[in-house]
């Protein structure tokens, strides 16, 4: 793309492009430099205060080694799956055309949102007794159970817009589905695979919570080992050597996932029916949905168990503060702080993210330039492969100065939160921008359209529906988001996950189905969002 | 459009490093996640003094005393609550707490104190809970089995997969038991009951909430070990509306007391109002809240106790004791040595 040195160009680097390309990339490094990489950095120099040494010692321990090799291992291979698997839903959900499709697609990511305390117990009480219980594959299972609607919603984004016509081609000229499928449809879903799955293994890598309920004690990663080296044993130097080691597999993840990029063409593809040849598309979604209902079903059920049969005790137990005073707050009040923080954790997502996602459209002549820009995408996913720990023990150790002197803010809460929804805005509305033809650009700048409104009116038209996809997704995130909410919410605002923490750590059967109920509260708002973004999205097809 | 979401994130943004306006600076108080106090009570300080109180959470208890130890240049607070006597040596060596111990301490309380020069001079007790391995009575009747008193009786044959614990290295309550078995056996005995205890069965759990509502087979579970670390105060939860037994018990000979403690932080601008505030904490108007809302034992003396403490909750008499120091120092090889031996 691009390269062609016609006037258009000329036009395209007036001087108010300079200034928009400087905000695109200036505003999110900004929120990267002064809430990531400036904590990230002192939380590892103090570990290296004495010196490089600990890198020789910490790699000699053969735990060290073991760890690595785990963490990897069960990363790589969840991401895996959740592609396998993820992708039938993805063409069933947002290929096909049928009732209820809205809904389906709201439920798929409703396990992404349960706090992992919570799905933790309801995995162990489904597990406890099979041969499964305390096995890497429990593990296994739980992190695609989590992770696999970022396959589902990423690719299906994607698959939504491509344009079938290509297959619908080569189908007429007798090609078997099997064929359009991996010759037609797969190359051209790789961008969106490759960036779903790169976030998949991130998130796996960085998993914890989940790895400590289900593996037992058994398994560890470098996450849980971060966690364990800084809370219990202060030894910074060798936490400091295991971050420096996840940054360098995050960062050699990303540079192998760079050389999958590229556009896909697309156009407003309408769904379809199914035909008979998406039967086996369809029988794996299903298979695939129930599986990931099962959890879930247990979760609803349970919360509805009472010492008498069954009621919605628990839920009317909601509004109290539980046996003997366990919450500061009642449940609603919670579920208020935690709407009100994930508007604004979305909002600084979206409005970052998307300043970002379009400077990295752009396909600058330069290679350096273009190497800058690979560097800028990469630098965007960091977040999700840097330990909460360090980040959130560096937040306490930098943001103690004005202008910067946030530690006791409460709005640091929905920053955290942003860190970690801004990689997936990024990377539902990229693909989308960088499948806009700059042809349409060029042509809309030659009728003299201002740069401004070039980018109104062609990038930011056609990012709408995308844009509004990545803040339920980010809103989702955020709603759900534990363990830095958790370093850093103020006792007296807790978020819905911290109360559920607070009450499934307390004895006593009213806390604990206080707990599932709130979680399947936590839940129900969730779907309920993301089902109205999805209908909003709906409407806005007509304007588009 | 943009600008405006622009401009309303930046106003987010700068709007928050400004503190709510209050006439007096506040105190802010650093504590653990499990820090809950009745609604109105931390009122009646700001009512007293005239110092509103700013509660700030800094993670679990282990969180709590690195973020002091990380943050000694510019700490986060005037007073700490909830570093317990597992942490209290580090958070001492490390120098983040000035010299202040409650004025209104009296002698009733001297079986909390630390010893000199760990932490008697800077640390004001506050409560104290013991982590005991809790029975499920109902099981033990069911199935005309004797429960266990001991922790010898732990590895006999009669209790081999009833017993579930949490792992020490990641759970509080984990480590708690650890501890007790190191002061009964011995450091160099300890070794092999863990050894004797894993070949009976014993499941090791990561978290607490794990072992109690997965593995163990109380009232409010359905797990299938009857026997499982826990609180002493955890049996009170279990008792339904009217009963007037408790399902579950605390084997008192099992303890591990674990006791938390309040402090002033090193560098604090306001030195005598933080002090106010520890002795505020140690006064009968929290101490009286503390056993509802955080369901450990007041220390003061002069506390009284809620009806169901009294009835269900037991303390127990002789609990196992390892002095601070000993654990700050031997805490990772204990560690290294426990996992070598519990979670192959």
């Amino acid at each position: 793309m691009g390269g062609d040195r016609d006037p258009v160009t000329r036009i395209r680097t007036a001087p108010s492009t300079v200034i928009a390309t400087v905000l695109g990339v200036g505003l999110p490094l900004a929120f990267l430099g002064v809430f990531f990489a400036w904590p990230v950095a002192a939380m590892i120099g103090r570990g290296f205060a004495d010196g490089l040494g600990g890198f020789a010692e910490v790699f000699a321990r053969p735990r060290t080694v073991r760890l690595i090799g785990l963490t990897l291992a069960q990363a790589a291979l969840a991401s895996v799956i959740c592609v396998v698997l993820g992708l039938p839903v993805a063409h069933v959900l947002y290929r096909l055309a049928f009732r209820g499709r809205a809904l389906v697609r709201a439920l798929v990511i409703l396990p992404f949102v349960l706090p992992t305390v919570v799905v933790g117990v309801a995995f162990r009480t489904l597990l406890r007794g099979t041969p499964l219980d305390g096995t890497f594959a429990a593990i296994l299972l739980a992190l695609v159970f989590f992770n696999i609607a970022v396959v589902v919603r990423t690719v299906g984004s994607a698959w939504e817009g491509l344009d079938p016509r290509q297959e619908d081609a080569a189908r007429v000229l007798g090609a078997s589905p099997a064929r359009v499928f991996l010759t037609i449809t797969l190359p051209r879903l790789g961008p969106s695979i490759a960036a779903a799955a790169s976030i998949v293994f991130l998130f796996c890598a960085t998993a914890f919570g989940v790895v400590l309920v289900l593996g037992g004690t058994k398994f560890g990663t470098i996450e849980t080992e971060i966690y364990l080296l800084t809370t219990q044993f202060l030894d910074l130097r060798a936490a400091s050597v295991l971050s420096v080691t996840q940054l360098v597999i995050v960062v050699a993840l990303l540079a192998v996932v760079g050389r999958v990029r590229g556009g896909t063409q697309r156009r407003a593809a309408i769904a379809r029916r199914a035909r008979r040849t998406d039967a086996p598309a369809i029988v794996a979604a299903i298979v695939v949905t129930a599986a990931l209902a099962v959890p879930v079903i247990a979760l609803v059920e349970r919360s509805l168990r009472t010492t008498t049969g069954y009621g919605f005790t628990n839920y009317a137990l909601l509004a109290g503060t539980g046996s003997r005073n366990a919450l500061v707050v009642p449940v609603w009040v919670a579920l208020g702080n935690s709407l009100t923080t994930a508007v604004q954790a979305t909002l600084i997502a979206v409005v970052v993210g998307l300043a970002a996602a379009l400077v990295l459209s752009r396909s600058p002549r330069r290679p350096i330039a273009r190497r800058a820009l690979a560097a800028f995408d990469g630098a965007l996913l960091l977040p999700l492969g840097v330990s909460a720990v360090t980040v959130g023990f560096g937040f306490l150790i930098t943001l103690n100065q004005p202008p910067f002197d946030l530690r006791s803010s409460p709005v640091l809460v929905p920053i955290a939160q942003a860190l970690v929804a801004l990689p997936l805005v990024v990377r539902t509305v990229l693909p989308v921008l960088r499948s806009i033809d700059p042809r349409l650009r060029e042509s809309a700048a030659v009728l003299g359209a201002a740069p401004w409104r070039v980018l109104r009116d062609v990038d930011l038209a056609v990012v709408a529906r995308p844009v509004l996809a990545a803040s339920g997704f980010a809103f989702a995130v955020a709603l759900g988001e534990f363990g830095a909410t958790s370093f850093l919410a103020r006792p007296d605002r807790p978020t819905l996950p911290v109360v559920i923490f607070r009450l499934i750590g307390l004895p006593g059967g009213d806390n604990f189905g206080m707990a599932l109920a709130a979680s399947v509260v936590l839940a129900g708002v969730t779907v309920a969002v993301i089902a109205l973004v999805e209908r909003l999205r709906v409407d806005t097809v007509g304007a588009f | 459009m943009k600008y405006a979401i622009l401009a309303a994130a930046v106003a987010l943004v700068l709007t928050g490093c400004s503190a709510p306006s209050t006439d007096a600076q506040p105190l802010v108080l650093v504590t653990h996640d499990s820090f809950a106090l009745s609604d109105g009570i931390l009122d009646q300080f700001t009512a007293q003094t005239g110092i509103p109180v700013q509660v700030q959470s800094a993670g679990d208890a282990g969180q709590l005393v690195n973020t002091l130890v990380l943050t000694k240049d510019s700490p986060l607070g005037d007073v700490v609550f909830g570093i317990d006597n597992t942490f209290a040596s580090r958070a001492v060596d490390n120098g983040v707490l000035a010299d202040y111990a409650s004025k209104d301490l009296t002698s009733a309380e001297d079986q909390y104190l630390l010893p000199e020069g760990q932490g008697r001079e800077q640390l004001t007790p506050i409560d104290n809970g013991d982590v005991c391995v809790n029975v499920d009575h109902e099981w033990f009747a069911e199935h005309g089995i004797a429960e266990p008193v001991t922790l010898d009786d732990l590895i006999k044959p009669e209790y081999k997969d009833l017993f579930v614990t949490e792992a020490a290295n990641s759970s509080s309550p984990g480590l708690a038991f650890l501890l007790a078995t190191i002061a009964k056996y011995g450091d160099g005995g300890w070794q092999d009951y863990w050894t004797k205890l894993m070949a009976n069965g014993t499941k090791v759990d990561a978290g607490w909430s794990d072992a109690y509502y997965v593995d163990f087979s109380g009232p409010s579970s359905e797990g299938d070990r009857p026997i499982v670390v826990s609180y002493a105060s955890s049996p009170p939860f279990e008792v339904p509306e009217g009963a007037t037994e408790a399902p579950t018990g605390a084997l008192l000979d099992t303890c591990f007391r674990q006791t938390e403690y309040a402090g002033v932080i090193a560098g604090t601008k306001n030195p005598a109002g933080a002090q106010k505030l520890v002795d505020f904490l140690f006064s009968t108007t929290v101490q009286n809240d503390i056993p509802e809302t955080m369901y450990v034992y007041p220390v003061n003396a002069k506390a009284t106790l809620p009806d169901s403490f009294v009835k269900f909750a037991k303390i127990a008499p002789d609990p196992f004791v390892v002095s601070p120091a000993d654990i700050d120092e031997n805490r990772e090889a204990w560690l290294a040595e426990w996992a070598a031996i519990a979670t192959p």
